[in-house]
């Protein structure tokens, strides 16, 4: 893999975070990182719809006239959403019922956008893909880390496999209900954001 | 940049094709898979309703879709119910939609004394018989639905034939807070209704919720939700609209001494 290559797929995941430096798709990470399975299953469809979507977008990207080009972005990826829904309802329909409308909701997830026009307007198609994946990583890894916390202080539990067993089960872990809440998320990012930033301080804006 | 992509007929075309395309990637999608979506409902519907008659825990700890279906089609019967007369209709009970029929004002009524936040009531209601191997009747679960804190939540209810002992509580749908009114799913919580009576000795409804736990011995008590008062509340007002003349009661008169099978 060359150097390039490796940056547009992994530099998202740390170095240009879509949640934790351009802050952006901070909805849907608080919305369903209430358990792990459910962020993986959100991380997995947020990656098909940014890479398809900087991919075909990138292939017409000399064709889209510039006074339609946003409508034309928001058809490509607002089919691909649905295609991707229909596809966990028919092979996921535990998961799909979880997640509800937060599937449909990636339309408005500002990181696919975000990526489309800043990127795949502009570069091929190839690296447009790896773009597409490379933010749907970054995003995802924000998701995991953010799901870890809640579920295992939450509920006990990793995966839905019992790690800390809570006291109305029998056990001895009261489990936090603050973690439960949706909102849990933002001290979550907040922290996770603190810490990207002592490590690389070059990310810390300017007064 | 070349100019002429900028023109309006261009810019049409282009539009019109985009959306051509679009339009038959996601029908493509929708339609390609709708077999295997009805099939993955249907069977989410099937396996509450066998939770519910106590039959899925039977079938071990993760059963595979056919033996699923298979035990379903043999031990589970469908009928459908006039809710204001108590009887038993025609009706074609795989097409009934609760939902749909309860939006429509002709299909449904307002209930007077409307406990469990229904708005309206759909008139007629699917209920299933669940029967020994030997067809003898075993269960009777009753589909209920009632305002949670956020949201309707759907779910069924399993009584012995005598219509007062109940087999479990089993919530399918709801919007509850994860780790407090979602705790309805918990097995544990779940493990508590199982011989519970839902009717006194003078025929009043008398299942109730009860915050700090439920003293033991108590027929009637099932521990309230903690951290879920408006939870508990509506799982206790739905059970009793549902039981209630407005609900199963017609039907439950009639047939509470026998008669179905």
């Amino acid at each position: 893999m060359s150097s390039d290559t490796k940056k547009v797929l992994f530099g998202p995941v740390v170095d240009n975070n879509p949640i934790a430096l351009q802050v952006l798709g901070v909805c849907s990470a608080l919305a369903v990182t209430s358990s792990m399975a459910n962020a993986l299953v959100m991380t997995l469809a947020v990656i098909m719809v940014t890479a398809f979507s900087n991919l075909f977008i990138s292939i017409i990207r000399n064709q889209i006239p510039s006074s339609v080009r946003i409508i034309v972005q928001m058809a490509i990826i607002a089919s691909l959403v649905i295609v991707v829904d229909q596809i966990l309802k028919a092979f996921s329909y535990q998961l799909s019922k979880e997640l509800s409308v937060y599937i449909g909701l990636i339309i408005t997830n500002c990181i696919v956008m975000g990526r489309a026009e800043a990127f795949a307007m502009k570069e091929k198609p190839g690296v447009s893909f790896l773009d597409g994946i490379g933010n749907g990583l970054g995003y995802g890894a924000v998701l995991m880390v953010v799901a870890f916390f809640r579920e295992l202080l939450g509920f006990g539990t990793i995966f839905g496999i019992e790690i800390l067993q809570l006291t109305q089960n029998g056990g001895w872990y009261q489990g936090n209900g603050l973690l439960v809440l949706p909102f849990s998320s933002f001290f979550i990012i907040g922290l996770i954001i603190w810490a990207i930033r002592q490590w690389k301080p070059e990310q810390v804006e300017k007064d | 940049m070349s100019s002429n992509k900028e023109t309006f007929g261009r810019t049409l075309g282009f539009v019109l094709v985009i959306c051509l395309v679009c339009a038959a990637l996601v029908s493509i999608a929708a339609v390609g898979l709708k077999p295997l979506q009805q099939a993955n409902k249907l069977l989410d519907k099937q396996t509450k309703i066998l939770e519910a008659s106590g039959l899925l825990a039977t079938l071990g700890t993760s059963p595979d879709s056919k033996s699923i279906v298979g035990t379903y089609n043999k031990r589970v019967e469908a009928k459908m119910i006039d809710l204001t007369t108590g009887t038993i209709i025609e009706g074609d009970v795989n097409t009934f939609d609760e939902r749909s029929d309860s939006r429509d004002s002709a299909k449904s009524t307002k209930p007077t004394n409307d406990i469990a936040g229904l708005s309206r009531r759909a008139d007629r209601a699917v209920i299933y018989l669940v029967k020994s191997e030997q067809g003898q009747l075993e269960t009777i679960v009753l589909p209920i639905v009632g305002a949670g804190l956020w949201d309707l939540m759907y779910g069924f209810v399993g009584l012995s034939p005598d219509f007062n002992t109940v087999q479990s509580v089993v919530y399918s749908d709801l919007k509850e807070t994860p780790g407090l009114g979602a705790e309805v799913l918990n097995p544990k919580w779940k493990a508590l209704w199982p011989g519970k009576k839902m009717f006194n000795e003078q025929g009043d409804i008398a299942i109730k919720l009860v915050k700090g736990g439920a003293k033991k011995g108590d027929v009637h008590g099932v521990d309230a939700l903690s951290g879920a008062t408006l939870t508990s509340n509506g799982v206790e007002r739905t059970i009793h609209f549902w039981l209630g003349d407005e609900g199963y009661g017609p039907f439950i008169a009639k047939f509470r001494n026998g008669g179905l099978n």
